[in-house]
């Protein structure tokens, strides 16, 4: 095997034992799924991935649910909280008259409250998606045929007396390549 | 018009990062050279002393100021443009937003460093930075000037993670396209991405709240650079219309960046199958419209200062309608108004020359605005005290044009490092969903934008 070859095998999180296909489009992707859930796996258990949102498909529709935007609201709270509380702060401990305006003005501090709330939304989206999406850590299949246009359908941890039901089900549908680790 | 497959669109944008032919290492070494030579005269600057410019009594904002100012606007191309295609949905953004995007953070940058520059002790300038001390700067909230400071940062940090999130994806395609150090690099630039449901749904989510935040942040940054020039008592700067003013100048300008960008990056990376007229026409459309906008904002600010007849603000008036400025007045007007106008104005000059040559025009005669809003009005205040001239200096010049080298230089380096157009957003087009997007004709598929 080439280094090249040996660098395009599929990774594995460390012990995992998985099966899954590979399939060239959404439609026999789902219907991989489907003969997946028919076959007794439950959806937390199947593994989909793709090099593009499929949100043709029902199967893209999994896990969309989210508190992203009231997590941002949150964060822009905290953001406008801190912006006040250093304006305030600051100019109550470092009393500057500037052309006759109060200390504590509020017109000239609403600019920084509103640059410090949006950039607390900002970074509260950005923690949240790394943190939801699980960005960052090596837990499941991945193949990299799934950069050129593969969609990959699989189950990790299969019991091994299930597993003839699930290549079954994974070799059924149209285009699927099947693949054991 | 064809519609590339997934294979050759991994091929055609991962081409620019996987092969490096003789002719990149030739335009990085001149741009570069032409970016140390303004390193070079910086530091004559500081070594001779401010001297040697010519920035003096009462013009203390010339080239530097002019090119803080025009730079912050062309970032307006980017994000801002980006976030509000995204939030509309338009599906011919797909290949553009990238390009746009880059420009933003790369202009912020160039600007964000002339405060820097335009410091006589630059190794002090620290003494700017926000924290408390005896010399009571950081308690100043009040200062357009601290303004600044916290817009442009914000805007900076928002528009590089919303440059970098969509990034993921593609930093996961040249993962596996690649061996060796390349691949372990990108493998932690993916961050482990994989493309599951979740994660597709996430990066969307956090797109669009990201987009919703930076568009009025964006808007706000160069109000806010406005401020810098409307809470002065200077003729013709204290003006209620300055924020949109400048607001509708950066997106102009920004707009005319983009084009020219993407005129070079078709031409020289042969993206001729993912950026397609229509693209330049639509965004055209959109640089007719500005152009506009702007006569309209012009008009509103002669007018209403020829109507006052101040002596103070009619002196400054004269200075740019028909003495000493006049010629570049001119110049911007015909850039900035009737060369869009003209050519974008007419559906078959609408092409991508017609694009660039307005594009073009609207760069130089935007820059020539920011200096002439600057300028005729500082050399030409109240009292007669504080009449003056400023002849900019070849220090000036070159720190000046070598911004546009350093933009250049940036820009190709980015595009050796990460696929300048988005592969997973051009993938996902090739997928529309039934809801949002009907099966239609190729017009159709790439979104028209009917003015």
């Amino acid at each position: 095997m080439t280094r090249r070859e040996s660098q395009r095998q599929p990774e594995l999180g460390r012990g995992v034992k998985a099966v899954y296909g590979l399939y060239p489009d959404g439609a026999s992707a789902q219907q991989a799924v489907n003969r997946l859930r028919a076959a007794g796996v439950v959806d937390a258990d199947i593994a989909i991935q793709s090099a593009q949102p499929m949100e043709d498909f029902e199967f893209g529709q999994r896990d969309k649910a989210t508190w992203m935007w009231w997590l941002a609201c949150g964060g822009g709270l905290v953001g406008m909280m801190s912006a006040l509380g250093l304006a305030w702060l600051t100019e109550v401990s470092w009393p500057i008259n500037v052309g006759g305006l109060p200390i504590f003005a509020w017109w000239p501090n609403l600019i920084i409250t509103f640059e410090l709330t949006m950039l607390g939304a900002i970074f509260t989206t950005v923690v949240t998606l790394v943190i939801t999406a699980r960005l960052g850590r090596r837990s499941t299949i991945y193949d990299p045929a799934v950069s050129d246009g593969k969609i990959l359908v699989g189950v990790t941890n299969p019991p091994d007396s299930a597993i003839g039901d699930l290549e079954k089900a994974l070799t059924a549908p149209p285009g699927a390549e099947l693949k054991k680790i | 018009m064809t519609h590339p497959s997934h294979s050759r669109i991994n091929s055609d944008l991962l081409r620019p990062i996987l092969q490096t032919s003789w002719k990149f290492y030739a335009l990085v070494t001149v741009l570069g050279g032409i970016v140390v030579a303004a390193l070079i005269a910086w530091l004559s600057q500081m070594y001779f002393g401010f001297g040697i410019s010519g920035i003096t009594w009462p013009v203390y904002w010339g080239f530097y100021v002019t090119s803080f100012v025009f730079w912050i606007g062309i970032s307006h191309a980017g994000t801002l443009i980006s976030a509000i295609l995204r939030l509309v949905n338009a599906g011919w953004r797909r290949p553009v937003t990238r390009c746009a995007e880059v420009i933003t953070v790369f202009a912020l940058m160039i600007g964000a460093m002339f405060p820097i520059v335009h410091l006589g002790r630059p190794w002090l300038a620290f003494w700017l930075f926000p924290y408390p001390s005896e010399r009571l700067i950081w308690p100043n909230f009040r200062s357009p000037l601290v303004w600044d400071f916290f817009a442009i940062n914000t805007y900076l940090t928002g528009s590089l993670l919303f440059l970098f999130l969509p990034m993921l994806p593609d930093f996961a395609v040249v993962r596996d396209k690649s061996t060796g150090l390349r691949h372990r690099i990108y493998s932690v630039l993916a961050l482990g991405w994989r493309g599951t449901p979740k994660q597709w749904h996430r990066l969307e989510s956090g797109m669009a709240i990201m987009a919703v935040a930076i568009v009025p942040v964006a808007v706000s940054v160069h109000t806010i650079v406005s401020f810098d020039f409307s809470m002065a008592p200077v003729p013709m700067w204290q003006s209620t219309i300055f924020g949109p003013y400048f607001v509708a100048g950066a997106i102009f300008s920004g707009i005319a960046g983009l084009l020219l960008a993407m005129a070079v990056l078709r031409r020289v990376l042969h993206l001729e199958a993912y950026l397609h007229p229509v693209h330049f026409e639509n965004l055209g459309k959109l640089l007719l419209v500005m152009a506009l906008l702007w006569g309209y904002f012009v008009f509103n600010e002669r007018l209403v200062t020829y109507y006052g007849n101040e002596p103070s603000e009619m002196a400054v008036f004269w200075r740019t309608q028909r003495e000493s400025f006049a010629p570049l007045y001119w110049t911007m007007v015909i850039g900035n108004f009737v060369l869009p106008l003209v050519i974008m104005g007419v559906r078959r000059f609408r092409t991508i020359t017609g694009c660039v040559i307005a594009s073009i025009g609207v760069v130089v005669g935007m820059w020539l605005e920011r200096f002439l809003i600057i300028v005729p009005a500082l050399g030409h205040k109240y009292l007669p005290y504080s009449y003056g001239v400023y002849r900019p200096q070849l220090v000036e010049i070159i720190i000046a044009a070598a911004t546009f080298a350093a933009m250049a230089l940036l820009y190709v380096l980015f595009t050796k490092l990460v696929p300048i157009i988005s592969i997973w957003e051009l993938k996902a087009g090739e997928h529309p969903s039934p809801d949002l997007m009907p099966p239609g004709n190729e017009e159709h598929r790439l979104g028209e934008l009917h003015l």
